[in-house]
């Protein structure tokens, strides 16, 4: 795939959600549309599927996303149930494909469990996912397998636990500062 | 340029930053290099982590805009606009939330969110020319910005970190004269434009140190997630304004330039020149925009109590920010520094559930361990001035 002029409306051909799914489905993946409260709709697949259908999605002319816009991690322990979503005990991973060719847009979620979160690394298909993966592994603790360099990089490398994670507990001292102060609760929640 | 890395030599390893003068706050490459040739290169960065996602989940959702005020502070409106884009796409997944903003605000928001790019732009292209060693056009550059700040204090009172956008609106309406001001200020860019040019852009030593110097193909910026000017730069045709516009973008009539090897002989695809003149290209097409916009305004409605969508939240808008609809939306607005989006996670609640914030200059940071070997060390700071790196925007 080469990357071509976003404005040839000769190649240009949005695909529906569920066209996307049946190039999906081609690659022996077990994906499925979830739809969120408020409507958005986005693909939800197995951690294992992943590289096999990124890559797909990414060299198939049809679909020709070559933008990964966003990857980020979202911890669903206090999301509350929803209709076709029940609470659990898991991370997702949130994916934002974007194709500059055919202007056409796509979620794809991948979930795992907390305990052992894990998911294949993408940074051989878009090379920002190093940057995107290393994030979320800091702040969200969810391992890599196949990124080249997994480290922290926001947080300093002896920090510990992580803060986007819902059951964080703010550390009472680091590296012999006192970060409590009198008469504050560090538990995660609102600040008061 | 290119150069072979075929011979054995003794590799030092040089830590450039986090306090160089040259990396636009506090970044710290690592970077390994063979005399003066960089062979490793990796970006350590989290200097200025201020954790503003962890923050948005403790804040009611109309709390955060001056937090978006930080994440880049060199163009805090386009910040603040690229925030209450993004709340009020949640809002609008609902009926029952959707907001009607007010017209006259679409057209400020706008204007200041132009007026913005033009003036970041400004830091970018002087910064990138002081960055190699020329300090004059920088304070060209600088002299313009003022102008433009100086509108937004009269307007909102502040000159860096306005918190002037509100979801539902705007805070308040123009200062009385502001349009008259803004197309004064247009003109009078317009001709500095011609002089920094003169000055600078045309100059066959800027030239010739910038052209050819760190080619990015089309291929490489989309993977390594290039935004904006980086990825035009590229000759990549896309601009979230015209191909997916939000707000009221597509009333405008805009030209999106490319990339085109502007360095002439020397000049390749996609190299530091091209970023930089992609840049310039852009705040001619800002001033386009603005001039359309001040045509186009409804008048003030000079009334007191709810000119432009009020002072702070409207009542509807408060009403809808209490118990905004479950779910999720990803809002993509178009930055100075390239794409910023937000992905808000919402759980009904009076705040949100999960704020991410996507930058332009955090994934144009990933290309660099890709990008830098082979390269001079003395083109490694030309490349990171090309690129409009501003860290807080990075670390958040």
């Amino acid at each position: 795939m080469s990357a071509v002029s976003a404005r040839n409306p000769r190649q240009k051909k949005a695909l529906s959600l569920e066209q996307i799914l049946e190039i999906v489905q081609a690659q022996d993946s077990q994906a499925t549309i979830t739809t969120a409260a408020n409507g958005e709709r986005s693909l939800q697949i197995r951690p294992s599927e992943l590289p096999a259908v990124a890559r797909a999605l990414k060299e198939d002319d049809r679909t020709a996303f070559e933008q990964l816009c966003c990857l980020t991690g979202v911890d669903l322990l206090k999301f509350p149930a929803q209709a076709d979503q029940p609470a659990t005990d898991a991370l997702q991973c949130v994916y934002d494909l974007h194709s500059v060719v055919h202007t056409h847009s796509l979620r794809l979620k991948v979930t795992t469990p907390r305990q052992a979160a894990e998911i294949p690394s993408v940074e051989a298909v878009w090379g920002v996912a190093t940057f995107f993966e290393r994030e979320i592994f800091d702040l969200l603790g969810v391992a890599f397998p196949g990124h080249h360099d997994l480290r922290r990089l926001l947080l300093p490398p002896d920090w510990v636990g992580h803060p986007l994670r819902k059951d964080y507990v703010y550390p009472e001292t680091y590296g012999g500062v006192e970060l409590k102060r009198e008469g504050q609760t560090f538990e995660s929640g609102p600040y008061t | 340029m290119s150069i072979e890395l075929d011979r054995d030599g003794d590799f030092i390893t040089l830590s450039m930053g986090p306090h160089h003068p040259a990396t636009h706050g506090v970044l710290r490459l690592v970077v390994t290099t063979d005399g003066e040739v960089v062979s490793v290169c990796k970006p350590d960065i989290g200097y200025l982590h201020r954790s503003i996602e962890k923050i948005g989940e403790n804040l009611e959702w109309g709390q955060f805009v001056p937090y978006t005020d930080r994440v880049d502070y060199v163009c805090s409106m386009n910040s603040n606009h690229a925030w209450v884009l993004s709340a009020e796409a949640l809002l609008a997944t609902s009926e029952a939330t959707k907001l009607v903003i007010p017209e006259r605000a679409e057209y400020i928001r706008v204007l200041f969110a132009e007026l913005n790019r033009i003036s970041s732009h400004l830091v970018a292209v002087g910064a990138m020319a002081m960055d190699i060693g020329a300090f004059t056009p920088f304070l060209h550059a600088i002299a313009q910005r003022e102008v433009i700040n100086d509108i937004f204090e009269k307007t909102c009172g502040a000159r860096l970190t306005y918190n002037y956008m509100a979801v539902g609106g705007v805070l308040r309406d123009l200062h009385r004269g502001a349009e008259d001001e803004i197309r004064a200020c247009l003109a009078t860019l317009e001709k500095a434009m011609v002089d920094f040019n003169r000055l600078i852009t045309a100059n066959s030593i800027f030239k010739g140190r910038l052209a050819g110097v760190a080619p990015v193909s089309a291929d490489l910026a989309l993977s390594f997630g290039l935004v904006g000017p980086n990825l035009r730069g590229s000759g990549v045709d896309f601009d979230l304004r015209r191909d997916l516009p939000y707000g009221i973008y597509d009333r405008f009539k805009f030209e999106v330039p490319t990339g085109q090897a502007f360095g002439g002989s020397q000049g390749i695809q996609g190299d530091c020149y091209d970023r930089f003149v992609v840049r310039l290209l852009e705040i001619l097409e800002s001033i386009r925009i603005c001039r359309q916009a001040l045509d186009q305004m409804p008048p003030s409605a000079e009334k007191e109590d709810d000119p432009v969508g009020g002072w702070m939240l409207t009542k509807a808008a408060a009403k809808s920010l209490r118990k905004p609809p479950v779910g999720e939306v990803y809002f993509r607005t178009e930055n100075p520094r390239g794409e910023t989006g937000y992905y808000l996670v919402s759980d009904g609640t009076k705040m949100p559930y999960r704020v991410k914030i996507r930058t332009g200059s955090f994934t144009a940071l990933s290309v660099f361990e890709t990008l830098a070997p082979g390269l001079m060390i003395a083109d490694l700071v030309a490349v990171i001035g090309s690129f409009d790196i501003v860290l807080p925007e990075v670390d958040r």
